[in-house]
C-alpha cells in the first residue's frame, strides 16, 4: 500500500485543470504518468505536493490523508519532488544541499548522505560548488539527491531526462531503478518513452485532466495503435 | 553532518561558499584587524572617533545584510531596531547601571524584542511590500521616540547618557572608546558570519533562491525568517548600544528613515551577502557623510547619491563582487 489519490481535483485562478484524478503508486514500484502537453502532468504533481491547492478530493499516502495540508507537512509526511528544471538552490554549495535536506529527513530514512553520494558519485567531488556552477545532468542528480534524503516513501520525479545527454539519461535511469527496489513508490512524468518504459511497471494517460488509461507497461507496449491514439507519438 | 564519505575523494579546484575561510580570507582579516586596533596609535582623536563611528555604523549595515544578503528581505526601517539599541542602552545607563557590559546587554534585549514583535508582522510579507511594511513599522518607532518624552527626551532626544564603564574606569578616552567598540564589532560580525557560514545560513539563502523549493523539502520559511529578522535586529541593537557608549546620545534620528537608507546603501555599495562587503560600504557612506558631507556645503548626500549609481554601473555585484584576484577560477555559468 502507498499513494491512494481519489477524484483528485485542482487548477489556477483561470479554472479547474484537474477534473478528478485516480492514481495508485504502491511501494517498490513505478507509475508512469504519460500525456499530451497541458494534459495536467505537472499540475498533478504540484498538487499532491501541496504547492498547488486542490480543491476536492483525496490523497492518502499510508491510509493518511494529506488533500489540503501544507507543503511542508506533506514533504515531513515522506512525499518528494523532483520538480521540472531541478529548482536547486543556486547560492546554496552541495553539501549544504544534502545536510539540509538530510535534516529534514523523517524517521526511518533509508537513504543517508553517505548513501546518496555512493548512487551520484559526480556529486561527491562537487560538494563544495554553489548548484549554479553544476551542469544540467550534475543539477539533475543533486535534485534527486535532495529528494531521497528527505526519506520519502514516494517521490514524484517531473521530466528527470529533460535537456539531459544520454549518458546523464542513462544514469538517471539506473538511480530511479535504485531507488524503487529500495521500496519507494515513484510517480514518473516523462517524455522520453524509452526512459520511462525502462523503469515503470505501469503506465497511466493524462488527458484533460483524468487518468484516460492505465495498463501495466508490458501491454502498453503490445498496443501501439491505443498508444498512437492517446498520445500522438509511436511507440 | 555527513559529507565525511566524501572526503576520500579528490578536492575540487575552485572551493566558493561562505563556510570556508581560505588562507587569504584569514590574512586579510588579521592584518584589518590590527590596522583597526593600532589606529588610535596613529591617527589624531579626531580621525579616530571617526572611525570608531565607522565600525558602528558598519556593524549595523552587516546585520542589515544578514536580512537583505542572505535572507533576500529588504528593510527600510533596520534603524528602528539600532535606535532602540540606543535609547535602551541609555535608559540603562542612567536608571540601572553603565558598568559594562550592561548597557550592551539591555540594547541587544531590546532590538531583538523590538524585532520579534514587528517582525511577526513584516516577515509575512515579501519584496516591496517587506520593504513598505518595515518603512512604516520603523516610522512608528520614530513617532514613539518624539513622542514619549518622559523618557526618550523626545526630539531633542536622550542626551548626557552616562559614560559606559570598564572595571571602575568610565570609557571617556576616543583610544579606549574605540577599543571597546572594536570589540564589540567583531564579536557581532562573528555572530553574523557563523550564522551564515551554518546550516541555517544555507537555509536562509535556500528560502531567498527559492522559498516553495524549501517547503517541499519539509521547512517553514516562515520560523526561519522570523528567526533572521530578530537575529539582525538584535545585533542592530548591538551596535545602537556602541553608539550610545561612543555620542552619549541618542536621538530620533539614529532610527529615522534616514539611517536605515544609509544603512541599505551601504549594504548594496559593498555588495550585499558577504557580511564584510556592507563594513566597507558603511565605511564609505560614512566617509562621505561627515568627511566630505561638510565641506561640500551640505552635498554629502549628492555625494552619495553619485557613488551609489556608479557602484551600480560598474559594481553590479557592490565592492565586494568585484573579483581582486587575477586567477580567475574555471566556472561553468550553467543557471538553475
Amino acid at each position: 500500500m502507498s499513494l491512494r489519490v481519489r477524484d483528485l481535483r485542482s487548477g489556477y485562478r483561470q479554472g479547474e485543470v484537474l477534473h478528478g484524478v485516480d492514481l495508485d503508486v504502491d511501494r517498490g514500484r513505478a507509475l508512469a504518468l504519460l500525456g499530451r502537453n497541458g494534459a495536467g502532468k505537472s499540475t498533478l504533481l504540484l498538487t499532491l505536493m501541496g504547492l498547488v491547492r486542490p480543491t476536492g478530493g483525496s490523497v492518502r499516502l499510508d491510509g493518511r490523508e494529506l488533500a489540503g495540508a501544507r507543503t511542508d507537512q506533506i514533504a515531513r509526511a515522506g512525499v518528494a519532488l523532483v520538480p521540472q528544471g531541478r529548482r536547486i538552490w543556486p547560492t546554496v554549495t552541495v553539501r549544504e544541499h544534502l545536510v539540509l535536506a538530510n535534516r529534514r529527513g523523517g524517521g526511518g530514512r533509508a537513504w543517508t548522505i553517505d548513501g546518496v553520494l555512493d548512487l551520484f558519485p559526480g556529486l561527491a567531488v562537487r560538494r563544495r560548488h554553489v548548484g549554479w556552477q553544476l551542469s544540467g545532468g550534475e543539477q539533475q542528480m543533486l535534485a534527486m539527491a535532495r529528494s531521497l534524503l528527505t526519506g520519502p516513501s514516494v517521490i514524484l520525479l517531473d521530466e528527470p531526462s529533460e535537456g539531459l545527454a544520454p549518458a546523464a539519461v542513462d544514469q538517471v535511469a539506473s538511480a530511479v531503478r535504485t531507488v524503487i527496489d529500495g521500496g519507494v513508490a515513484v510517480l514518473l512524468v516523462e517524455h522520453d518513452l524509452h526512459l520511462a518504459f525502462a523503469v515503470a511497471d505501469s503506465v497511466a494517460v493524462l488527458a484533460r485532466g483524468a487518468v484516460v488509461h492505465q495498463v501495466d507497461t508490458a501491454a502498453f507496449r503490445r498496443d501501439p495503435d491505443t498508444a498512437h491514439r492517446l498520445l500522438g507519438v509511436a511507440t | 553532518m555527513g559529507a565525511a564519505g566524501a572526503g576520500r575523494l579528490a578536492r575540487p579546484p575552485y572551493r566558493p561558499g561562505y563556510a570556508h575561510v581560505g588562507w587569504r580570507a584569514g590574512t586579510a582579516t588579521t592584518v584589518a584587524v590590527l590596522a583597526l586596533a593600532s589606529a588610535p596609535f596613529f591617527l589624531a582623536p579626531y580621525a579616530t572617533t571617526a572611525l570608531t563611528r565607522m565600525l558602528i555604523f558598519a556593524l549595523l549595515a552587516a546585520s542589515l545584510d544578514l536580512l537583505v544578503g542572505i535572507t533576500g528581505l529588504p528593510s527600510l526601517g533596520h534603524a528602528a531596531y539600532f535606535g532602540v539599541g540606543a535609547y535602551a542602552a541609555g535608559w540603562i545607563a542612567g536608571h540601572g547601571t553603565a558598568a559594562a557590559p550592561a548597557p550592551l546587554l539591555a540594547a541587544v534585549a531590546a532590538g531583538a524584542l523590538m524585532a520579534v514583535a514587528l517582525g511577526w508582522v513584516a516577515v509575512r510579507s515579501s519584496g516591496v511590500f517587506f520593504l513598505i511594511i518595515t518603512l512604516a513599522l520603523a516610522e512608528v518607532v520614530r513617532q514613539l521616540a518624539v513622542s514619549w518624552e518622559p523618557v526618550t527626551g523626545g526630539s531633542n532626544g536622550m542626551y548626557g547618557i552616562a559614560a559606559t564603564r570598564v572595571g571602575g574606569t568610565a570609557l571617556t578616552n576616543v583610544a579606549h572608546l574605540h577599543w571597546y567598540v572594536l570589540f564589540w564589532f567583531l564579536v557581532g560580525l562573528l555572530v553574523l558570519w557563523s550564522l551564515s557560514a551554518s546550516p541555517f545560513g544555507a537555509t536562509l539563502r535556500g528560502i531567498r533562491d527559492n522559498e516553495p523549493r524549501m517547503r517541499a523539502v519539509g521547512y517553514r520559511p516562515f520560523r526561519y525568517k522570523l528567526a533572521a529578522f530578530v537575529a539582525a535586529g538584535a545585533v542592530a541593537g548591538l551596535a545602537g548600544g556602541l553608539l550610545a557608549a561612543q555620542q552619549r546620545l541618542a536621538t530620533p534620528e539614529d532610527l529615522g528613515f534616514t539611517t536605515s537608507a544609509l544603512a541599505l546603501l551601504a549594504v548594496v555599495i559593498g555588495g550585499s551577502g558577504t557580511i564584510w562587503g556592507p563594513c566597507l560600504g558603511a565605511a564609505l557612506v560614512i566617509l562621505v557623510r561627515d568627511s566630505f558631507g561638510p565641506s561640500l556645503d551640505g552635498h554629502g548626500p549628492l555625494v552619495l547619491g553619485l557613488v551609489f549609481i556608479v557602484v551600480v554601473y560598474a559594481m553590479p555585484r557592490g565592492v565586494a563582487g568585484v573579483r581582486w584576484s587575477r586567477r580567475r577560477p574555471q566556472l561553468r555559468t550553467k543557471a538553475g
